[in-house]
């Protein structure tokens, strides 16, 4: 019981991070139909990003803890969001009205260039960070084995629902979630309606890489290191948990990837840590071929 | 001019100013592992030049694209000299950053003109005479080059070394064209194909003994019916999905030799693979007791090259039957099947083409081919492990068949040219490699979707072209 509790803390953990790179993956998906396959390594770069801004923060005397998680929180949305920015506008815009399969062959080109770029900038070895926040809290003790929830567990809790609320209001009540959702249902008509849909795709980009960066910056700080190739694993992951959730619902992404959380953990848990990741490729082979839809999803009516 | 200078300039210092947001970070701030914690190694110089030259880059593009070509002109060959002159720069690629970025903009500013003298001379009846003749006869020509290159003076241990890696991606290209380019599914995990072949033939020789040529037909047929198994459930999928879901099982394959150390050997890989043989003959100094050696056989002195000469043509021959196979595969129906898929899904349910099975023998030929593919890897290699089979490879072989042109068979020889042979022979290129294979995908598909030969005749034309009316 106490070790099942402590596998579920971290799942949740995990599953929280899924969630928000997840979230870029539906939205984007929901608006232009595409697979952003550079958006793991979106998620990767606001991983470095916020190790460096760590860093500075030591280097410039910053001692708070919570100061410094802040401001490296805001800088790392903020420079990440501009990586999305420039992937929409390079790669994928000027490919509107292209064959089918070219934003995915773009997409994987900017993977691939992303993550080249990082690795020749920054270098191939992996990167140890220091940790920031310390300490834990110990909720219970059974058959000789400490539950512990640990503060960083409850700041990425915590920030992941803040940032979800937030998002989901964002999207239900504001003008420009209105104007992302018009574009979904019908971008010529929200066009002659007077919606800027370029402007409106852009901002979805950033407001996913934003996302990304923040679950860049959790992952970061929970595992203590990053390294140029994080990016791929983590993309694959979350992509599983878009589809799992139902591609282009938000909930669903959450959900998704809270069940993918659930699912790596117990199994590396309960099974061996060696085929974790091949379970999660299973399932995202499963529910492509059995439930495409998702769990969430509507389904997709093909017009011709 | 005077009038639009203003625009031109902050359109260009907000190119600079994403630039620079950009790099920030990720290029100003290099951080260095030395024991004791990371540490940094300022690079703020460099971003501070980089960003200089990608604004001066920009407005030159701007110029050069509004026809201002003389300023645009100045500027690229002032970038260019400054590239080129021996004044002091942080590192050698910014002097090469400088160099690309006025030849880059020499080239935007020749382009319009470039484009029209080629456009009249292409569409002059010399022109398309010559033009005609030249897609006749290149593969030929290139065909003689390559089964006489053994033979040029220039052909040392490296130029052959390179020439094997060079036609064993000619090969795959051509094998995941079939599958990318003539039936239009987009496979992400063709290496999982791959490492099939590579470790039928590694397992079956190393632990039953048995010859490269015996191995050859089995792992295509392994391969192939992996293809089979792999995409039976998938094939219904959109293409996007179907991407991802082939990438997968790329990865769950990798991860299962992996981890499966009972049957492959796990991380360590398995060695002493034995090369192929020549109607018995060994290719080595000395033969196992009850063989020959090839110099024996041909009563020629050993040389060390000729192994790597026999396995030069083992794979010019397996390159050519799978180009071949496609060229004649493609006027037969299947062939028709695949390609009207590709356009059309809808309307080839509708005309009576099942989908399903037209797309696996597309998947199943295809993985065929990289089964061969591997299996000549692991003789050659005599040492494989699932490092060798990683989705990089698989996206090394998709951008080949992508800047080729999808569907070109003689754009994939010049694109495995150009991305395998340069970087290998310029090794100081090696770093930058696989960013110049991700920004020629991302280019590729902006400027030119159907790849660096962007001409290819129909296979089938509805009503034959007519001289004249």
């Amino acid at each position: 019981m106490a070790y099942f509790s402590q596998q579920l803390i971290n799942a949740i953990t995990l599953g929280a991070i899924y969630g928000l790179i997840a979230i870029g993956y539906t939205m984007v998906y929901g608006i232009i139909g595409m697979i952003n396959f550079a958006h793991g390594e979106v998620f990767m770069i606001g991983a470095f990003i916020s190790l460096i801004g760590f860093m500075i923060c030591a280097g410039l005397g910053i001692s708070s803890a919570p100061v410094a998680i802040l401001l490296v929180l805001l800088t790392a949305m903020a420079f990440t969001a501009v990586y999305g920015w420039t992937i929409e506008r390079t790669a994928y815009r000027p490919l509107r009205g292209s064959f089918k399969l070219a934003p995915l062959i773009s997409a994987i080109g900017m993977s691939i260039l992303l993550q080249n770029y990082v690795q020749l900038a920054q270098g191939a070895r992996p990167k140890p960070a220091a940790s920031v926040v310390q300490g834990g809290y110990t909720l219970f003790s059974a058959d000789g084995f400490d539950v512990r929830v640990t503060w960083l567990q409850i700041i990425i809790v915590v920030v992941t629902v803040a940032l979800m609320a937030g998002f989901s209001w964002l999207i239900a009540k504001t003008p420009l979630g209105r104007q992302q959702r018009a574009c979904e249902q019908d971008m010529k008509m929200a066009s002659l309606l007077g919606v800027d849909v370029d402007r409106t795709i852009s901002l979805t980009f950033v407001m996913g890489a934003a996302l990304a960066a923040v679950a860049g910056m959790m992952f970061m700080m929970y595992y203590g290191v990053v390294d140029f190739f994080i990016g791929f694993l983590a993309g694959i992951k979350a992509f599983t948990a878009a589809v799992l959730g139902g591609i282009g619902s938000l909930p669903g992404a959450m959900l998704g990837g809270l069940l993918i959380g659930l699912i790596e953990v117990f199994w590396a848990g309960y099974f061996t840590s060696e085929y974790k990741d091949v379970a999660v490729f299973a399932i995202l082979v499963l529910v492509l071929i059995f439930r495409p839809t998702g769990l969430l999803g509507k389904p997709e009516i093909e017009k011709v | 001019m005077a009038g639009r200078l203003p625009a031109l300039l902050k359109d260009a210092a907000l190119t600079a100013l994403v630039a620079a947001a950009l790099g920030l970070f990720i290029v100003g701030f290099k951080t260095r592992d030395i024991g004791q914690g990371l540490f940094f190694d300022y690079q703020l110089v460099d971003l501070a030049i980089a960003v200089a030259v990608i604004f001066f880059g920009r407005l030159g593009l701007q110029f050069a694209s509004m026809g201002l070509k003389w300023p645009s002109f100045a500027l690229g060959t002032v970038l260019g000299a400054v590239g080129v002159s021996p004044i002091q720069m942080p590192s050698t690629f910014l002097h090469w950053f400088v160099v690309i970025a006025g030849v880059l903009i020499i080239l935007r500013t020749i382009w319009p003109w470039a484009n029209t003298a080629i456009a009249t001379v292409r569409h002059s009846e010399r022109g398309k005479a010559f033009g005609r003749r030249g897609a006749k006869w290149f593969g030929a020509v290139l065909l003689v080059a390559a089964v006489a290159m053994p033979f040029a003076p220039f052909a040392d241990q490296k130029t052959m070394d390179l020439a094997v890696l060079i036609l064993t991606y000619v090969m795959l290209g051509w094998g995941l064209n079939i599958v990318v380019g003539l039936a239009g599914l987009l496979d992400l995990g063709y290496v999982a194909f791959y490492a099939v072949g590579a470790y039928a033939y590694a397992l079956l020789s190393t632990q039953y003994g048995l010859g490269f040529w015996a191995v050859l037909p089995l792992a295509g047929m392994f391969a192939a019916s992996f293809g089979l198994l792999l995409g039976f459930p998938v094939l219904r999928l959109r293409g996007d999905y179907l991407a991802i879901v082939t990438m997968g099982f790329g990865e769950i394959i990798r991860l299962v030799l992996l981890n499966w150390v009972d049957l492959s050997n796990g991380p360590a890989g398995i060695g002493g693979i034995p090369g192929p043989t020549f109607f018995g003959a060994v290719f080595a100094e000395t033969a196992p007791t009850g063989r020959q050696t090839f110099a024996e056989m041909m009563n020629i002195p050993f040389s060390s090259n000729q192994r790597l000469i026999y396995l030069y043509y083992i794979i010019l021959l397996l390159a050519l039957i799978t180009n071949f196979f496609t060229q004649r595969i493609r006027r037969l129906p299947v062939g028709r099947a695949w390609e009207a898929l590709r356009e059309d899904e809808t309307a080839c349910k509708a005309l009576g083409i099942n989908p399903t099975n037209t797309k696996l023998t597309a998947f199943a030929v295809g993985a065929m081919f990289a089964g061969f593919a591997g299996s000549f890897f692991a003789a050659k290699q005599r040492f494989i492990s699932p490092e060798s089979f990683s989705f990089i490879e698989s996206a090394i072989i998709l951008s080949i068949v992508v800047l080729g042109g999808m569907g070109s068979q003689i754009g994939v020889v010049l694109a495995a040219v150009l991305l395998i042979g340069l970087p290998e022979w310029f090794r100081d290129l090696g770093a930058y490699r696989m960013i110049v294979f991700g920004l020629a995908m991302v280019l590729i598909m902006a400027f030119r979707p159907r790849g660096l030969i962007a001409h290819r005749e129909p296979s089938v034309r509805l009503h034959p072209v007519r001289a004249g009316p």
